[in-house]
């Protein structure tokens, strides 16, 4: 089978956010190189033919050949069912992993090691539980060197943007998952990466508390206009937040189709009841149900 | 919730938490029936006062070596010895604990041989370091942090071991270098259990106290039980074991004071 690789370039750009949809599911070019835009000027990340296989030569495959770009200021969702690999492609992307082949840059510059320029928010709680919500958030900052002042003004702009300042001098272990969720984002944030990482944030947290932090993301995110590579398994999710969604297949791990969400912006968490909406979850759920059904 | 649950529900609940006053008062009855059948058996004269001294002789022991500040002396050079060992021991086992479970690279080549070394008996050695040390406080504290370093250095490794994966990649991502990780991220995320080691190994290190006062001390509360077995002064003896006992008492105390102080975030 042919790789179906599909360029997410930068025809979606910043701004592009007109009514028009696209699905390009099973390309039958398959031609990796092909879409490549050789005005790759708005483009903050680019994932090139990337695979992951576990172990030695007949280790598992996780990601088979998988090609795509993040525009500057994008927030892109991979959604897939699970174990399809989409968290392990953001671990590769964050440096934590290495590919077998292909490469990944940012700015230009190929991914080989971590560093404070891709920005991670795991699933897991990861504040760290000795640092106050302030000294967390203060984490980035102060490894890169920043002065005392300038660093006040960072956490205390994060602290307001994800409405934590009163809690500004708890420890994790005092704060709800949500709340330590959005800390963990302010954390991130306030680094200034040119990408932010999201490996399903919201997937530990009750369904209530998710749609808060969905529409608190959303709000920062617009504030901010922060480049996002954001993944999930849940489509809701991925069509509120998302500029683009990516379907990926299971094992080993391939993007199968790209959907452009052209909901306009500023969106609320309505949206999942308009007809544009559920029209794009019939045609992911869709996707979703061939890969399950392959794999019975 | 429990409210209309009895009294003896609530006892008899796995888990469940019992009024502070129950605690307590069971705490105490505990203390009563050992030492109240202590002295069943000792006044009614079931076990001779030979073999079993009565609470009143233990206590008199106690007040009389007080007195003479010949208790003080020698409950002061076996802390000295304990403490001593115990510090040079975790000195070393903590940082060393710390990279043998950070990098296989240091785990790899140490761990086979510290499991070896850490199922050999304490007592095999002392004619070893007596020859190798004489028969000095060097020679006790050495049997001290035999008993104590191979056990903490196991212990501390596993406490590095069990921080957070995701922790430490979080901590990448935010800029901090490979090298920073053992001392920005996994030191303190394993200090809670690093203390906890700390204190149970403290108590471990009491233990090994009369094995290194067996042979060739001239003082410590350990040498005055052996030279008390000589006598038949069973009294003494009592009086040396309820010290350590209140001794290993105090240090794990004063380990949790120490462990709420430094690490007031972990539960």
């Amino acid at each position: 089978m042919g790789s179906l690789i599909l360029n997410a370039s930068s025809q979606t750009a910043v701004g592009s956010r007109a009514m028009s949809e696209s699905i390009k599911a099973n390309n039958p070019a398959g031609t990796a190189h092909a879409a490549g835009d050789p005005r790759s000027a708005g483009t903050t990340m680019a994932i090139e033919d990337v695979t992951l296989r576990y172990g030695d030569a007949n280790g598992v495959l996780a990601l088979d050949d998988v090609s795509l770009k993040v525009a500057k200021n994008e927030f892109c969702v991979i959604v897939g069912p699970s174990g399809c690999g989409k968290s392990s492609l953001l671990y590769l992307a964050a440096g934590l992993n290495d590919v077998t082949s292909g490469t990944i840059k940012v700015d230009g510059r190929e991914v080989i090691e971590p560093g404070p320029d891709r920005g991670m928010v795991f699933q897991s709680y990861t504040l760290f539980p000795w640092l106050t919500v302030r000294a967390n958030i203060e984490y980035g900052p102060k490894r890169k060197g920043l002065p005392a002042e300038q660093r006040r003004q960072i956490v205390d702009q994060y602290l307001d943007e994800v409405g934590l300042a009163p809690f500004a001098d708890h420890y994790p272990a005092q704060l709800s998952g949500g709340m330590k969720q959005r800390v963990a984002i302010a954390r991130a944030l306030a680094n200034d990466p040119a990408v932010l990482l999201m490996d399903e944030p919201f997937g530990a947290l009750d369904s209530q508390t998710r749609g808060t932090m969905q529409k608190l993301l959303l709000r920062v995110w617009e504030r901010q206009q922060k480049t996002v590579l954001f993944v999930t398994h849940d489509i809701d999710e991925a069509l509120v937040l998302g500029d683009r969604v990516l379907v990926m297949t299971a094992r080993p791990g391939k993007i199968k189709a790209e959907i452009k969400v052209d909901i306009p912006r500023p969106r609320s968490m309505d949206v999942i009841l308009e007809p544009d909406f559920i029209a794009l979850k019939r045609r992911i759920l869709g996707l979703l149900h061939d890969e399950i059904d392959e794999d019975h | 919730m429990a409210q209309r649950r009895t009294a003896w529900t609530r006892l008899t609940t796995p888990f469940a938490n019992i009024p502070a006053s129950t605690a307590t008062t069971l705490a105490l009855a505990m203390w009563v029936v050992v030492i109240g059948g202590w002295a069943l058996l000792s006044y009614g004269r079931v076990v001779p006062n030979m073999f079993l001294p009565t609470p009143g002789t233990v206590l008199q022991t106690t007040y009389r070596m007080s007195l003479d500040g010949s208790l003080f002396y020698h409950t002061l050079t076996s802390a000295k010895v304990v403490i001593l060992g115990f510090i040079v021991s975790s000195v070393i086992a903590v940082p060393l604990g710390l990279w043998m479970g950070t990098y296989r690279a240091v785990q790899a080549p140490l761990e086979p041989l510290v499991n070896f070394i850490r199922y050999l008996p304490v007592t095999s050695f002392v004619p070893l370091f007596i020859l190798w040390i004489g028969i000095g406080i060097e020679q006790r504290i050495a049997v001290i942090f035999f008993g104590t370093f191979f056990q903490q250095l196991v212990m501390i490794s596993d406490c590095a071991r069990s921080v957070s994966r995701d922790l430490v990649n979080a901590s990448y991502t935010l800029g901090t270098r490979r090298s920073e990780a053992v001392w920005h991220v996994i030191f303190p995320a394993a200090l809670p259990a690093i203390l906890d080691t700390l204190r149970v190994t403290m108590g471990w290190a009491w233990t090994y106290l009369v094995v290194a006062e067996l042979v060739a001390a001239s003082s410590g509360l350990g040498y005055i039980s052996l030279k008390a077995m000589r006598g038949f002064q069973v009294d003494v003896i009592f009086m040396a074991i309820a010290a350590i006992g209140l001794l290993g008492l105090i240090t794990d105390t004063a380990f949790r004071i120490i462990r709420a102080r430094v690490a007031p975030w972990a539960a």
